[in-house]
């Protein structure tokens, strides 16, 4: 059995359910995305398109982040997911440099990295990803790619030359495939990145990798002494404190 | 989004999407690095000197080469430890050890080389210092284990050069980081440890002999002048893939990782290169020193540049 991931592009309306669902279903905090929906509109106004393109981790055969991670917090499940156990993770950042499609990162609340898993909790129970369900047009399609009578690899026979992966040429061999995609929308190189492209705000980098309300004195004593509880309370203080220091 | 930005019909722009993440390995890497080649070239450098002269030309380095060594290595170790998010965690790399990843093995092996070259220091300066903590029981019985000292030292020499190495390794592994990619880093790795281990033995080598410190001369300029082909090799002609030309393009534009470059160049290769070529044919002490300052700081700055910019390429 080898799980894989297919999502139609073209049926994508970029509506974000998935990426919603996502974050609810794992709990993913502030700032941090295992599956995010990217917008792309291509070509000179009146004559543009939009694309809308779902990105999480791309569970590949040859995992980079699997073969970097020096305590093996990153592993394969024998379903092909690769699986993350952050109660390992020394929180190196190693397997957000390896992995080439950003699709790493380090959580704010543990400290740890922490990315897609095509929700193996869920899948044990045999449920589908929170995504897969969440999707109103069923542009994400999950299955054993092993067997050939599953709704997947039927997709991907039925769509033969049209199937796509991202960084082919990383041999990472991913299990994450794409219908109706083009190299604008699958290579990042291939569109621009301009000022203020957040819907809500004009920040286009994080300033902090990990937990940015804690110094690194605390990620040694916290551990041991555990660290004040925040929650929304505490940010709208620090808020107004930084503003009493201005 | 301005308006008036031109944007190419064929042009693809991102309209909305997430805040991606910034630097993720800073400048406590780039110190990481620095302080490593520093530890770990005193003793290269030092396996040459002593391989080409004899001991009494070299005064004090039995016991100067491994404390330099022992600083640096505890300072490149302090701040991998504080790199991490979890550094109380760091005991699950002996716990869990996983073999392919080169942090692992480079984990173990500089943990190994500390251990040793802690050994060969301690052993070194109560050798040098008899009058020094006479009657402690500790310091004569690292007294009693000089002759160890020479045993060990081939050893600590041939894992010298893995631990130098096996950063090389780990931004090789960072397949995402295409700038890295390049066998040239690995060699870079090297001649680094040899450029900051030769500038480091020239500042306490003025009661060394005239021709020991020819050859730290020599060792400088030869590490540096390949070194430097190697960056503007790398600089200008890297097309070996799109995200490095990309990265690379970036820099080439301006901008203070451009400044912070040419910077580091001119301060820890150019000029260091010209004043050790100068002193081969006479010896000025005061300008040799001052190289050999100026290589310690170049080389931070080129290293960090070269760490930072492929970074800042979006992945996805």
């Amino acid at each position: 059995m080898k799980l894989g991931f297919l999502v139609d592009l073209n049926l994508c309306m970029g509506c974000k359910g998935c990426e919603v669902a996502c974050k609810v279903e794992n709990e993913v905090p502030l700032s941090s995305w295992r599956l995010r929906v990217k917008y792309i509109d291509i070509g000179t106004f009146p004559e543009t398109t939009r694309s809308f393109t779902p990105l999480r981790c791309n569970h590949c055969e040859n995992a980079p982040c699997e073969r970097i991670c020096p305590v093996s917090a990153l592993h394969y499940l024998d379903n092909g997911i690769v699986n993350i156990d952050s109660s390992r993770c020394i929180g190196c950042a190693g397997c957000i440099m390896a992995c080439p499609y950003g699709a790493i990162y380090m959580d704010p609340e543990t400290n740890t990295a922490d990315k897609c898993t095509y929700c193996a909790h869920r899948i044990e129970s045999g449920m589908m990803p929170a995504c897969v369900v969440a999707c109103p047009v069923e542009a994400n399609i999950f299955g054993d790619i092993e067997d050939e009578t599953s709704h997947i690899s039927r997709y991907i026979m039925e769509h033969q030359g049209g199937v796509q992966v991202r960084k082919p040429e990383k041999n990472t061999n991913p299990k994450h495939y794409y219908i109706g995609g083009g190299n604008q929308t699958l290579n990042p190189l291939a569109h621009e990145r301009i000022e203020g492209y957040n819907l809500f705000n004009n920040i286009t980098h994080l300033e902090h990798v990990g937990d940015p309300n804690h110094s690194i004195l605390d990620r040694f004593i916290a551990p041991v002494f555990g660290h004040e509880k925040l929650d929304n309370k505490s940010f709208i203080d620090m808020k107004d404190n930084s503003k009493g220091e201005n | 989004m301005e308006h008036s930005t031109v944007i190419e019909a064929t042009k693809a722009v991102v309209t909305l999407d997430v805040a991606l993440p910034g630097i993720i390995w800073g400048w406590m890497i780039t110190l990481n690095m620095w302080a490593k080649s520093i530890g770990t070239g005193v003793i290269l450098v030092g396996a040459v000197l002593l391989y080409r002269h004899k001991r009494e030309e070299l005064n004090g380095i039995r016991w100067k080469m491994p404390l330099i060594s022992f600083i640096f290595l505890n300072i490149f170790l302090a701040f991998t430890l504080l790199d991490l998010h979890q550094p109380l965690k760091m005991v699950n790399i002996f716990l869990y050890p996983h073999w392919t990843s080169a942090i692992t093995v480079g984990a173990w092996m500089a943990t190994l080389f500390t251990g040793l070259i802690t050994i060969m220091a301690l052993i070194g300066f109560f050798d040098a210092h008899s009058d020094i903590k006479r009657h402690s029981l500790f310091a004569n019985l690292c007294r009693k284990m000089s002759p160890f000292y020479e045993m060990i030292f081939p050893f600590v020499v041939f894992l010298a050069i893995p631990v130098t190495l096996y950063t090389a390794i780990i931004m090789a592994e960072s397949s995402a980081r295409e700038l890295w990619q390049a066998p040239t880093e690995l060699t870079q790795m090297l001649l680094s440890a040899f450029m900051v281990g030769s500038a480091t033995l020239i500042l306490i080598s003025d009661s060394w002999s005239r021709e020991a410190k020819r050859d730290l001369a020599l060792i400088l300029a030869i590490s540096i002048f390949l070194s430097f082909i190697m960056y503007m090799g790398e600089y200008f002609f890297s097309f070996k893939s799109a995200e490095a030309e990309a990265t690379l393009e970036y820099v080439h534009s301006g901008g203070e990782y451009n400044i912070e470059f040419w910077s580091g160049m001119a301060l820890g290769y150019i000029i260091p290169f010209f004043i050790a070529i100068s002193n081969l044919k006479e010896e000025n002490r005061t300008l040799i020193r001052f190289g050999a300052l100026l290589a310690l700081i170049g080389l931070y700055l080129a290293k960090d540049v070269w760490l930072k910019i492929p970074q800042m390429l979006p992945l996805s």
